[in-house]
């Protein structure tokens, strides 16, 4: 510890020299822009500069990859993105598969929120019990976070493609093989369960320390009073996670709306549109088509984050209305 | 005294080095192979090489998926090699560099690549040389031969139509109780073959890409060959967009009839099912307006991100004469794009029966390739109109929308691509 001390403190004294320059020259009560400096050059570099690129081609045309040579466009970008004759048929849309990618993004939202939240809070209560093997079913359970989104999807799609091994045990059984990835309503089915597998171990490990975090003798007093164990899940467990909650929360939902790599090696957004999502439809439209239409994919993103920011006010709004409620019980 | 004179001699020497790395500067080529195409490229590199002292060219071989997706941005962005080996010729043509300034004998390219320099051409009237088709490619069908001598069902002959093979296909799938008769490459250049054969124009009276009766026509029987199983919705159902799927996979594995893919396949087609079954490569089947396939290839094309236009021009000049133009298609089992070689045939000492037998029906197959075919692959927005084939034709096929739609669809994605292309 020592030795590490004196090493660090070494180091950092080679920059006296440049600190008391930096002090001198800019005065003792700015002298931080110098320690903050070289990060948010990087930042600038690499999150605000890419932003502003964004919003130029968002309002320029054409599918020249120079910005100068990208001619003003003003709004019609968005204009070809969200026309539509009548907003209740997709199909009447200019640009009816960014709506789809839309549409599939919120309903898959909303359905693998839902069931990831259920599922990782069960599996959390069921992990927090002293079960037998429970170190190991915890293992189980947090493994697929380990695995990359690709491998993932490589494996599932190993076993739900028309030859897979889902296939080969229905036809064992003498049953029919079934379109797993072919269907859409069962690829749609299958890309949220394959997301809630390989994710809901993370999201498991944070309602569990959650759960752990909850002082024993509430419980003890429960008991005592001879509360029921669903009196008990609702009265204490509930609200004393909450904040886990509401962390998972927004993690799966931005994770949710980010969905891309599991989706694209499992199914390739297909069959048809049924599983593109908006993070698929802005890479294919700006640089997996041979003709890049840059404008569009820059002018859907920044749709996106002005659905994003939203979203995000709503979840503030929402956790700040569950602080408050708190504090006046 | 000494010393001084020693450094002097250093620098002098390390000047000359300069001068002679700035004589003959090093070349980059990005190739990508559906065979041994880049392995054969390494050789001609290193004879090249032998005959020109002090030239350096570096091949990088890289994924199909390398040169479709990531080129053009690299190219877009001023980056990327000297030399490409490209299939999507007519799209990227604004990045092409004319090396005709280059060149020894700009006679001898017109009269061996006359036929296909215009797909690399930008502008109408544009005389530039800015590289030549290394492989003539045609799309074609390949029939498992074996399954039908099972079903007993003799093969249709050259001139028999679209659905009269996929009757025979259907017959002798249920026969053997194949999976599924018939698969298309998912690629709109693939479609296109047959949309001609059907009748499609693909151009109208101005000379701009559109869609007609032929056309739907063609959608209309795919999507139905689908419906009723004909045909393997795997390759075409199984994934969104418009990203590519073959068809071989399938077919290697005795899941198929016949497929519709295209010359490049044979050697891997030879490879891979080596003894498996019995394969032919059979004439493109005939619609109402043609038995058309589509033409295509890969060129090499010089680049316009290139500092060494003279090695460029210098280097492809070398690799277009017809010594290296014979070796590379008598090694790479292709057909060659150049008129002399053509002329004198070219043999194909590694490749078995089969693969001999395929290569001489698309090399026959390519005098029945309607013109509409040749126009649309020189047209350098075509992938306005494959594309969104590829990604609308699904949408029929899985049901989201009907085949009107889908034309209607394709049509309206097709003239927004232009529009934009032209911007």
């Amino acid at each position: 510890m020592s030795v590490f001390t004196s090493l660090l403190g070494f180091f950092f004294n080679l920059f006296e020299p440049v600190f008391r320059l930096g002090q001198k020259l800019l005065g003792s009560s700015r002298i931080g822009w110098l320690f903050v400096g070289p990060n948010l050059l990087i930042i600038s570099i690499f999150t605000f500069l890419p932003i502003v690129a964004n919003l130029v081609y968002a309002f320029t045309g054409g599918v020249n990859l120079l910005p100068t040579q990208r001619p003003y466009a003003g709004l019609e970008n968005f204009a070809i993105l969200l026309e539509c004759r009548d907003y209740t048929d997709l199909q009447s849309c200019r640009t009816d598969i960014f709506w789809r990618s839309i549409f599939n993004t919120v309903k898959f939202s909303l359905i693998q929120v839902a069931l990831m939240l259920f599922f990782s809070l069960v599996t959390a209560l069921v992990l927090n019990r002293k079960i037998i093997g429970r170190g190991f079913w915890r293992g189980v359970f947090f493994y697929p976070v380990l695995l990359s989104p690709v491998v993932v999807a490589l494996i599932w799609k190993w076993l739900l493609q028309s030859q897979g091994v889902f296939n080969a045990g229905l036809v064992a059984m003498g049953a029919q093989p079934m379109d797993w990835l072919l269907d859409r309503h069962w690829a749609f089915f299958w890309v949220v369960v394959v997301s809630i597998w390989a994710h809901m171990g993370f999201y498991t490990l944070i309602l569990l320390a959650g759960l752990q975090a909850i002082p024993k003798d509430v419980y003890e007093a429960a008991e005592m009073d001879a509360a029921k164990p669903f009196r008990v899940l609702y009265r204490i467990t509930l609200p004393l996670l909450m904040p886990n909650l509401i962390v998972v929360l927004v993690l799966v939902m931005i994770r949710a709306v980010q969905s891309f790599d599991e989706v694209f090696v499992l199914t390739g957004g297909g069959p048809g549109s049924a599983t593109t999502f908006i993070v698929q439809y802005i890479y294919q439209t700006g640089f997996a088509e041979q003709i890049h239409l840059y404008g569009l994919a820059a002018a859907a993103s920044l749709i996106l984050a002005v659905g994003l920011m939203a979203l995000t006010l709503v979840q503030l709004r929402l956790s700040k209305a569950g602080e408050a409620g708190k504090v006046k019980k | 005294m000494k010393r001084l004179s020693g450094i002097l001699n250093t620098a002098v020497g390390i000047a000359l080095m300069g001068l002679a790395s700035t004589a003959l500067a090093d070349i980059r080529v990005m190739c990508y192979q559906d065979g041994n195409e880049c392995e054969v490229t390494a050789d001609l590199i290193k004879r090249y090489e032998a005959q020109n002292p002090g030239a350096r060219v570096i091949l990088d071989t890289v994924p199909y998926k390398t040169v479709v997706e990531q080129l053009p941005i690299q190219l877009a962005a001023g980056q990327g090699p000297d030399i490409a080996r490209v299939a999507e010729i007519g799209g990227l043509s604004k990045n092409y560099i004319d090396i005709a300034p280059y060149v020894k004998d700009r006679k001898y390219w017109e009269d061996n690549f006359g036929s296909t320099l215009p797909w690399m051409r930008n502008k109408a009237g544009d005389k530039g040389i800015y590289g030549f088709l290394s492989q003539l490619t045609m799309t074609g069908p390949f029939v498992n031969k074996t399954l039908f001598e099972q079903a007993k069902i003799p093969l249709p002959g050259p001139k028999a139509t679209w659905d009269e093979w996929a009757d025979a296909a259907r017959k002798v799938a249920k026969a053997t109780q194949t999976p599924a008769a018939m698969a298309w490459d998912r690629s709109g250049h693939r479609f296109a073959g047959p949309a001609v054969s059907f009748g499609a124009k693909i151009f109208d009276a101005k000379g701009n890409v559109a869609l007609d009766d032929g056309y739907k026509t063609a959608v209309g029987k795919f999507v139905a060959w689908h419906k009723d199983g004909t045909m393997l919705k795997d390759v075409w159902g199984g994934s969104g967009g418009s990203s590519y799927a073959d068809t071989v996979g399938e077919f290697k594995n005795g899941r198929l009839v016949m497929i519709l893919s295209g010359s490049w396949q044979i050697n891997r087609m030879q490879k891979e099912i080596g003894n498996a079954f019995d394969w032919v490569a059979v004439p493109n089947p005939c619609g109402p307006a043609a038995c058309s396939g589509m033409p295509g290839g890969s060129a090499w094309v010089a680049l316009k991100t290139t500092k060494s236009p003279k090695e460029v021009g210098r280097f492809l000049d070398f690799m277009a004469q017809e010594a290296q133009v014979a070796e590379f298609a008598s090694r790479t089992n292709s057909i060659p794009a150049h008129a002399g070689v053509a002329k004198k045939g070219v043999a194909y000492p590694s490749a078995g029966p089969a693969a001999q037998a395929a290569l001489g029906v698309f090399t026959s197959g390519t005098a029945t390739l309607a013109p509409a075919a040749y126009a649309l692959q020189g047209y350098k927005y075509n992938r306005a109109l494959m594309l969104p084939t590829v990604t609308r034709v699904t949408q029929a096929i899985v049901g989201e929308i009907s085949v009107d739609e889908a034309v209607t669809k394709i049509g309206a994605d097709m003239a927004e691509a232009v529009k934009q292309a032209e911007k």
